[in-house]
């Protein structure tokens, strides 16, 4: 086993913070703001995308240097539509209550620009091993940004998480959440969450800088 | 190696590519994925029909209490047969209990509500005339309203004994009479919706349901 | 000859000075609602001072927490949350839990005005954004409505439901006017209508009280006549179109104007100046749409009431209204022919 490098730690960690998708790169919003009325469905929607990109990051690693250029995208894409029929498949005939709330958004799993986004900006240009921990790092940060909205409106909008109700009877549950303008409010109440804690970070990091000049 | 772990594969030098080569590459993966995806169909395949078969047979049983086993009935040249429905072909399921005595239909309606289209499914006995339960099967009804056509314990309710004749009415303040039924408060267009299904679907199929004969416990039914 | 820069919507020359300052219309606009204020506390009593003062207070701590600090005296002292808060809360059933109408107020600032870049730069009526998310969030309290109680002292239990949920609305709920129509096809007097004794929001019920307070600002000169009388009348001539065809299915246009928040809706809310088109076309434009709209969605649609979403739909479009009713611009040929 070699030790994991700095540089590979950072393509791991990058995809959850730094990097991340959804907050970050205002990627893979189809999905993002359709399936999160539920933390179950935020999980299985992410469970399916991480197979579908890790599967197909490893893929186009492996093969990278046997597709001609000019077939490129063709090749990921029917990569990524394999895994994602398998995907599709699987949960049907292991979840089928997940799988009808899921709906089309599984199929459409191919669409998610995030997916093809890694296989043409990153796997096919590395080595299997960072192209590996580059899509797990994405995967497991799309997962955790689903899984915050998702979260946020099945305890709004059901006053329920994974299905357990939290609250007593008496709760009044916020409909407009589990409704798809409540996933563009949480949203987009989310990004400012994120880019205001940036601003404070940069402005942080700023004085520090300054602080330190002032002593030298 | 520390210097560049990116690879540059060949893409960016100027290197051509015959077209045998694209088109062999394409039909290998296309190869691949055909062979991968009939696998996983395959392997799926009795999984996802089983609990297709289960999920209907659920609900047959909670709309017609007391049966046992059930049979499709599919209308065809003008008589109601045994038989597994072709795609869009009108179907009914008959219920039997244990000791194999016909006990009612179980029928499949679909129609229009406040959002989407609504798929339901009622149970219907021919001897007392009577609706005896409903289940939405489908239905895309605002959440927190119109969703209460089944998630209003009271509302299903009012399906439980029902009168068909002459013709469900919809009211408000409680229901009174036999065919009468309760609005849902806030969610009259989606309790007209149900209503007005059922109605549509009655026309369409008492006159064509016929008693069934009793069946023996030979596992004639789907068990 | 230059040519005019048709991404830049300037309203030409001549501008006057003016007296009129922002806390001054805002001061108008509380005088004239007023009297519906008043109105609603006679007839809902404690309830409507609840939620009216939920609501006020919603909005105001908003606005605060949300300002700058070096702005703050400023922006508080001018009024214009005030507003929003009373406005939003007229619209509002006098049974909601305090904690949903204070929530209405924090959306209504905080979504509707603060996030678009304060006052001046919001596209849609704070109050209306307030109340369609309530609408949305919570249709089963927005829409249980109670007969007006009489007594002073009536404070519904539901109006005091802990934050996060609701006591069991009161029994002796009433339908509106416009429900009755809409799903029973009762209509209800004239004069309950305009005097106001009737199932509704807070301060829709009362129609004459309603003009009273337009008729002060109108004379203050703090509103565009062209908004209101356009809305008005066009819905009194689509519903009375309506009911010519058919009188059993139709309401009246007298009971379309005076049922609902239509006269509410048509003289506060649309003739808020920052969501409305400033040129006369333009605001006739926007009137008609209005109109329109509120008729449709009452008679066509599958909601009783269309009021706030006419109004919103409208002021979505009014930038774009405003655009294409640029008067010419003087020494221009009509044609743009630089």
């Amino acid at each position: 086993m070699v030790k994991a490098s700095q540089q590979e730690y950072e393509e791991l960690i990058k995809g959850i913070w730094r990097d991340n998708p959804v907050f970050a790169q205002v990627l893979g919003m189809c999905p993002m703001l359709a399936v999160t009325n539920s933390a179950i469905n935020a999980i299985a929607m992410g469970g399916a995308t991480f197979f579908v990109l890790v599967g197909s990051s490893f893929l186009v690693a492996a093969f990278k240097s046997w597709i001609p250029k000019q077939v490129r995208i063709s090749c990921f894409i029917i990569i990524i539509a394999t895994f994602v029929t398998v995907a599709d498949y699987t949960l049907l005939a292991l979840i089928p209550g997940v799988h009808k709330e899921l709906g089309a958004f599984i199929p459409l799993i191919v669409a998610n620009c995030l997916i093809l986004g890694r296989q043409e900006a990153f796997a096919s240009k590395s080595t299997i091993r960072l192209a590996l921990l580059d899509a797990i790092g994405m995967a497991a940060g799309f997962m955790l940004a689903l899984l915050m909205l998702g979260a946020v409106r099945e305890i709004l909008g059901d006053g329920a998480l994974f299905g357990i109700k939290l609250f007593g009877t008496q709760f009044e549950p916020w409909v407009i959440m589990i409704l798809p303008p409540g996933g563009f409010l949480t949203l987009g109440l989310l990004l400012l969450l994120f880019n205001w804690l940036a601003v404070k970070r940069r402005k942080f990091l700023d004085e520090v800088i300054k602080a330190e000049r002032g002593q030298s | 190696m520390k210097a560049k772990n990116i690879i540059e594969p060949g893409r960016e030098s100027q290197t051509v590519v015959s077209a045998s080569r694209i088109i062999l590459t394409l039909a290998i993966a296309g190869l691949i994925s055909g062979v991968a995806i009939v696998g996983i169909y395959e392997a799926t395949f009795d999984t996802i029909a089983e609990n297709r078969a289960r999920e209907l047979r659920d609900a047959v049983f909670t709309v017609l209490p007391g049966i046992d086993s059930m049979r499709e009935m599919v209308y065809r040249e003008g008589q109601l047969v045994e038989g597994k429905a072709a795609i869009e072909e009108p179907s009914v399921y008959a219920g039997y209990d244990s000791s194999g005595e016909f006990k009612g239909y179980a029928i499949p309606a679909r129609g229009p509500g406040f959002q989407d289209t609504i798929v339901l499914l009622y149970g219907y006995r021919m001897d007392t005339g009577r609706i005896v339960g409903m289940q939405v099967l489908e239905s895309r009804e605002t959440p927190g309203l119109g969703d209460k056509i089944f998630k209003d314990p009271e509302f299903v309710a009012e399906f439980n004994s029902l009168e068909v004749q002459p013709g469900i009415v919809l009211v408000k303040g409680g229901s009174r009479a036999g065919n009468e039924v309760d609005a849902i408060t806030g969610a009259t267009i989606s309790s007209r919706a149900v209503v007005r299904i059922i109605n549509q679907a009655n026309e369409k199929w008492l006159s064509k349901l016929t008693l069934q004969h009793p069946i023996r416990s030979n596992g004639k039914g789907e068990k | 000859m230059q040519k005019h820069d048709p991404q830049l919507l300037l309203q030409h020359s001549p501008i006057l000075r003016h007296d009129k300052t922002t806390p001054g219309v805002m001061l108008d606009v509380l005088l004239a609602l007023s009297p519906v204020t008043i109105a609603s506390i006679w007839l809902f009593g404690l309830s409507a001072i609840v939620v009216l003062a939920a609501c006020i207070s919603g909005a105001a701590l908003t606005e605060y927490f949300f300002t700058p600090t070096s702005k703050r005296r400023r922006i508080l002292l001018d009024g214009s949350g005030l507003t929003t808060g009373l406005l939003l809360g007229l619209t509002l059933p006098p049974a909601l839990p305090a904690w949903m109408a204070f929530l209405g107020g924090v959306v209504a600032i905080g979504l509707g005005k603060i996030i678009w870049g304060g006052l001046g730069s919001n596209l849609f009526n704070p109050a209306l954004v307030g109340r369609a998310f309530l609408l949305a969030t919570f249709p089963n309290a927005m829409t249980t409505w109670v007969e007006p109680a009489g007594s002073f002292w009536n404070l519904p239990s539901s109006t005091l439901s802990l934050p996060f949920t609701l006591d069991e609305l009161d029994a002796v709920s009433g339908a509106t006017p416009l429900g009755l129509m809409k799903f029973e096809q009762q209509g209800t007097p004239f004069l309950e209508l305009f005097l106001g004794n009737t199932a509704g929001s807070l301060g829709e019920t009362s129609g004459l009280l309603l003009i009273l307070g337009a008729a002060y600002l109108l004379l203050r000169g703090d509103m565009d006549w062209r908004i209101p009388v356009g809305i008005l009348l066009t819905a009194m001539l689509f519903s009375g179109a309506l009911s010519l065809v058919d009188p059993t299915v139709y309401p009246t246009p007298l009971f379309s104007v005076f049922s609902g928040g239509l006269l509410l809706g048509a003289l506060f809310m649309a003739t808020d100046p920052v969501t409305s088109p400033s040129t006369p076309t333009g605001a006739w434009l926007f009137a008609i749409g209005i109109g329109v709209l509120v008729i449709l969605i009452r008679v066509f649609g599958g909601l009783p009431e269309g009021v706030m979403y006419a109004i919103l739909l409208m002021n979505a479009a009014s930038p774009l209204i405003e655009r294409f009713t640029q008067p010419r611009v003087f020494g221009y040929d009509r044609e743009d022919s630089s």
